[in-house]
């Protein structure tokens, strides 16, 4: 089964566990109902509707209330490494955490002990420890947009807010951001950079890009990344090889913008309506 | 247990940790290094008085250790408490400065900032936030909703009401979108 693992900006949350069921009218898990408008439960949004054209459960999720403090964060990583060892979960998508280095490599020690070991996401926050930690290698899959990468790609900058100027300069293409991170150890086995071309890449170079269709809105809109994260992490759980789960991601998420025709002052619950009609397109594109 | 437990070897557990999520403050004095560590303990932060390295050519032989992704809740903290520090730092790159360049991407009908990680577009002809993206620590979500709807002169800076450095990398570009938006 695929599991999510994130934050929702709510300080009183305490952890909730459950499968996530979605509608309309947002996401319930345990009893918990979240508006699926950015952040975690975007990614959680788009899951959902990807596992269910997969003809996959739905996902599963972890999740607490956390506004920026890091008290929900911590308390969900106690949870996770008391629960992990138990579970039998396939793919694990971390996402909206607040950084912490000590327990990132707590909960990356549990994860290794089980068995077996379960293909492991990482975005937004729990990327950034898990690059802090310098055990980024440990991952199958990281989703960072352009300002992210750059964080990647500098071996010295401990968040995005420290990158340095040299590197984050749009000069910059993105294959040599990929190639410095990866140089600097600091990628995960594949890499999903979201942006105006997409990009698909692992320890080689770039594997793939994606650059259609194009809503240049999207990038302006907050959740479109997440949604990208979302619908690779239920492609992954499907069985797809990692990188190939990326550009079928990249795709749908491109897709369901055109069918959305979203301006930058859209939400992301239009995105995710549409990726049910945009998944199946794309798989129907990869038949032979 | 059993004589050849005994000889078995003891579970490792995780490797120490890396220090690359705690920053530095660096004060004038020890008096402040004392009153800021007792500042932020009393607010249930957990910081430590540590040696600042050989780089850090300012402040004085002592400093207080704390957690980096806080730093702007830590920083606010200090200011209200009237205990400024001359410099925050992180603990692995005691050079290192935040960012301080700008991309700037003009829809047309909207104009959007970003800021390392952080992105923030309003609509050009009412000034209204319409949306924030990127970034990675949980006060972002908080922080969009707070801030979308509004008008950038009526909406809250991120840098008073966030918590991280993707606040902090927020309010920058909140700052820098105000600037662009003026009228001159």
């Amino acid at each position: 089964m695929l599991a999510v693992v994130g934050t929702i900006p709510d300080p009183s949350v305490p952890v909730v566990e459950g499968q996530a069921l979605y509608s309309d009218h947002g996401i319930t898990v345990s009893g918990l109902h979240i508006p699926a408008d950015r952040g975690t439960p975007a990614l959680l949004g788009a899951a959902c509707v990807a596992c269910a054209v997969l003809g996959l459960p739905a996902p599963y999720a972890f999740l607490v209330g956390d506004e920026g403090r890091g008290h929900g964060s911590r308390e969900l990583y106690r949870h996770m490494v008391a629960v992990l060892p138990g579970q039998s979960l396939s793919t694990l998508a971390f996402h909206y955490l607040q950084p912490d280095v000590m327990w990132h490599d707590k909960v990356l020690f549990a994860m290794e002990a089980m068995r077996p070991r379960p293909k492991l996401i990482a975005d937004a926050g729990f990327m950034y420890a898990a690059k802090m930690s310098g055990q980024a290698a440990a991952y199958d899959l990281f989703t960072p947009d352009a300002g992210e990468l750059a964080f990647l790609a500098d071996e010295a900058a401990p968040h995005p807010f420290y990158t340095r100027g040299f590197i984050l300069h749009d000069d910059n293409r993105v294959p040599d951001l990929i190639r410095r991170a990866y140089a600097a150890e600091n990628a995960a086995a594949c890499l999903l950079v979201k942006g105006g071309t997409d990009h698909v890449a692992d320890a080689t170079g770039v594997l793939y890009t994606v650059d259609g269709p194009s809503e240049e809105a999207m990038e302006a809109m907050g959740g479109t990344g997440d949604t990208l994260t979302g619908t690779a992490a239920a492609l992954v759980e499907a069985g797809h090889p990692v990188p190939e789960a990326g550009r079928l991601a990249a795709r749908v998420n491109r897709l369901a913008g055109r069918l959305a025709r979203p301006d930058p002052g859209s939400r992301i619950s239009e995105i995710i309506a549409r990726i049910p009609q945009a998944l199946t397109q794309a798989l129907a594109e990869e038949a032979p | 247990m059993s004589f050849l437990g005994l000889f078995r070897k003891k579970d490792p557990g995780p490797p120490p940790a890396s220090k690359a999520d705690r920053g530095l403050l660096i004060f004038e004095n020890t008096s402040e290094v004392i009153r800021a560590e007792k500042a932020l303990k009393a607010a249930g932060l957990p910081v430590t008085v540590v040696g600042p390295p050989p780089e850090v050519r300012k402040g004085c032989d002592l400093a207080v250790e704390y957690p980096l992704i806080e730093g702007l809740n830590i920083l606010r903290l200090l200011d209200d408490s009237g205990t400024p520090p001359l410099d925050a730092i992180p603990v692995t790159g005691p050079l290192l400065t935040p960012v301080s360049l700008f991309q700037v991407k003009d829809f047309g009908g909207h104009l959007m900032v970003r800021a390392a990680n952080m992105k923030l577009t309003v609509e050009k002809g009412t000034r209204v936030i319409v949306n924030v993206s990127g970034g990675g620590c949980p006060d972002v979500p908080y922080l969009a909703a707070r801030l979308i709807g509004l008008r950038l002169d009526e909406a809250p800076s991120p840098r008073e009401i966030g918590h991280t450095l993707c606040g902090y990398a927020l309010g920058l570009a909140f700052e820098e979108m105000r600037r662009r938006c003026s009228p001159s």
